[in-house]
């Protein structure tokens, strides 16, 4: 069935997606102006493209370290969410009509109503006696953090994967553990998409677990860096958007690619 | 034990062990905290009851702190569900270029929260304070970040901005699970589209609108990193969220103990609005 397009409704879903990119054509047309520029016109597209605010960025906030311990942070929870909360997940779903199990069920989803200001005083200690002030120390809290949520995710999940197969395994003699590498793991790839979509944007972009265990300069990640830089952004606007910028165009780039894929697996998060 | 149970058994104990740890065990010493007068770094303390609840109560910061987050929360969760329910109903009209403009329109939410506060900081101070000059409106000559009565408009202007984003998507999804055929039925009995709307889809979107609502009100009430970036809790006190005041008070401010029995309330508060909401959600979903 083909039906007219609605004009108006275009017309105004066009006219709030400029509401959308206003502020993304600002940081990167001031990202590449000089302050003489900007005085002549902020909202202007710059006459020349003055690169250096780029390289100059880079130098003060020693960009590149910034981004190689994001991208080490990131890579390394999405991998180890995904291996651990779904075999977590695995025991559970496999094993509900067991007290233990259900218990544990309950204990894990519970906190997804603990704030994390709640835990955040005393994690600072606790972080700080273990010598987990740094990036692998990043990597674990924010894979124990996710449990809560993808475990609520998998077991729904894995509830809808029917146990047929697993028990034919079992028959062939699989251990429970080839049984979940070999048929379970890859049997939930939707939902290991979606899992691992949502860690990776939210632990790139997170701000406040980085400000309050990292201590070491050298561990730095992009967010924290935009902040401890801001000081000394402040009289520079356009060295501080080249440096937004560059922290935040690698999860654009990758949107730029995946977007179907990524728009798609959050849904499917919200609403298992 | 059962012998077939033992992997089972060993895959969840590695994570029990670490969740325990690093969340159970933290917000148990919180609680124990609040009842000393530790001050974060010292080594003694004394047991001092529930003077710290009791002081909460006094304080005027505590209280402006909840009063600004809630009127926050309240505001940035009806914005964010009306602005993305229409664009949501915008984009499953009959337009071109769905894709292209629903990717567009997801665009803020995977960019950071800290970066987006700061972007808008400065339009704030430079770039709308340019048009109210240029245009000679008075309100907007003026940086809204610098006003004590209105900088936390600002501040929902920024969470509104990013926070459509997600719900859209959601209540998108939602849309497409309507069938076509339901409106062709309603609007040969001559239903017009304001009854189309409630009588239709609003019901049937139902659930998108209980998660929508819990999520948004939960992000909002927990509101950190849009603070930092664009007020920093001023002018004064007058934009500090409960977040932003356990964080500078507990970690700036010696205020350990105090700041730990503020966040045991602040928990037990939004613990009991998300399971409130999501209780009278479902019973009006179970309605319909």
């Amino acid at each position: 069935m083909r039906t007219k397009t609605n004009w108006v409704v275009m017309l105004l879903i066009t006219l709030g997606t400029i509401l959308i990119l206003f502020p993304l054509y600002m940081t990167i047309t001031i990202a590449l102006k000089t302050p003489e520029d900007m005085l002549s016109s902020v909202f202007g597209l710059p006459r020349e493209l003055h690169f250096e605010n780029f390289t100059n960025a880079i130098q003060m906030t020693n960009f590149f370290n910034a981004l190689g311990n994001s991208a080490m942070v990131t890579t390394a929870t999405v991998v180890l969410t995904l291996l651990t909360n779904s075999l977590v997940a695995y025991a559970i779903a496999r094993n509900m009509n067991r007290k233990f199990f259900k218990g544990l069920y309950f204990y894990f989803i519970s906190a997804m109503f603990i704030p994390f200001p709640i835990i955040m005083l005393p994690l600072v200690k606790l972080t700080a006696g273990l010598h987990m002030t740094n990036l692998v120390g990043l990597t674990i809290l924010h894979t124990v953090y996710a449990l809560a949520f993808n475990v609520f995710v998998y077991v729904g999940y894995i509830k809808s994967i029917p146990v047929a197969l697993e028990e034919a395994a079992r028959v062939d003699g699989t251990s429970t553990w080839g049984t979940f590498w070999r048929i379970i793991f890859p049997m939930m790839a939707p939902m290991n998409a979606t899992v691992g979509i949502l860690i990776c944007l939210s632990t790139y972009n997170d701000f406040l677990l980085p400000l309050i265990i990292i201590s070491d300069t050298s561990s730095y990640t992009l967010p924290l860096v935009q902040y401890i830089f801001q000081g000394q952004f402040n009289t520079d606007f356009n060295l501080a958007f080249a440096s937004y910028l560059m922290a935040m165009l690698p999860m654009i780039i990758i949107y730029l690619f995946a977007q179907k894929w990524i728009i798609n697996g959050i849904t499917q998060g919200a609403v298992k | 034990m059962n012998k077939r149970l033992t992997p089972y058994y060993l895959m969840t104990i590695p994570a029990v062990v670490l969740f325990f740890v690093f969340l159970t065990l933290p917000a148990l010493q919180g609680v124990y905290y609040s009842f000393t007068n530790w001050n974060g770094f010292g080594d003694n303390f004394d047991f001092i009851g529930f003077k710290n609840y009791v002081n909460l109560f006094k304080d005027g910061n505590v209280g402006h702190a909840y009063w600004f987050t809630f009127k926050f929360a309240v505001v940035v969760t009806i914005l964010i569900n009306i602005f993305s329910l229409l664009i949501a109903m915008g984009l499953n009209a009959k337009i071109k270029a769905r894709n292209f403009f629903r990717g567009i329109y997801f665009l803020p939410n995977i960019l950071s929260v800290l970066i987006v506060g700061y972007i808008f900081n400065y339009m704030f101070s430079n770039v709308f304070t340019i048009w109210g000059k240029n245009l000679g409106i008075d309100w907007l000559s003026t940086n809204i970040l610098g006003s004590e009565q209105h900088a936390w408009i600002g501040v929902v202007i920024v969470a509104v901005w990013q926070g459509i984003a997600y719900n859209t998507i959601l209540y998108l999804a939602g849309l497409q699970t309507i069938s076509r055929t339901l409106y062709e039925a309603s609007s040969l009995d001559g239903a017009n589209r304001w009854q189309e709307f409630w009588k239709i889809t609003f019901p049937l979107i139902a659930p998108f609108f209980t998660i929508n609502m819990v999520l948004a009100m939960k992000n909002s009430l927990m509101v950190f990193d849009q603070i930092i970036a664009l007020t920093n809790g001023g002018p004064g006190r007058a934009t500090q969220s409960i977040s932003h005041l356990i964080y500078t008070g507990g970690f700036e401010g010696g205020e350990f103990a105090y700041q730990s029995a503020n966040s045991v309330i602040y928990f037990i508060l939004i613990a009991t609005i998300s399971v409130v909401q999501i209780r009278f959600l479902q019973r009006r979903e179970g309605d319909v």
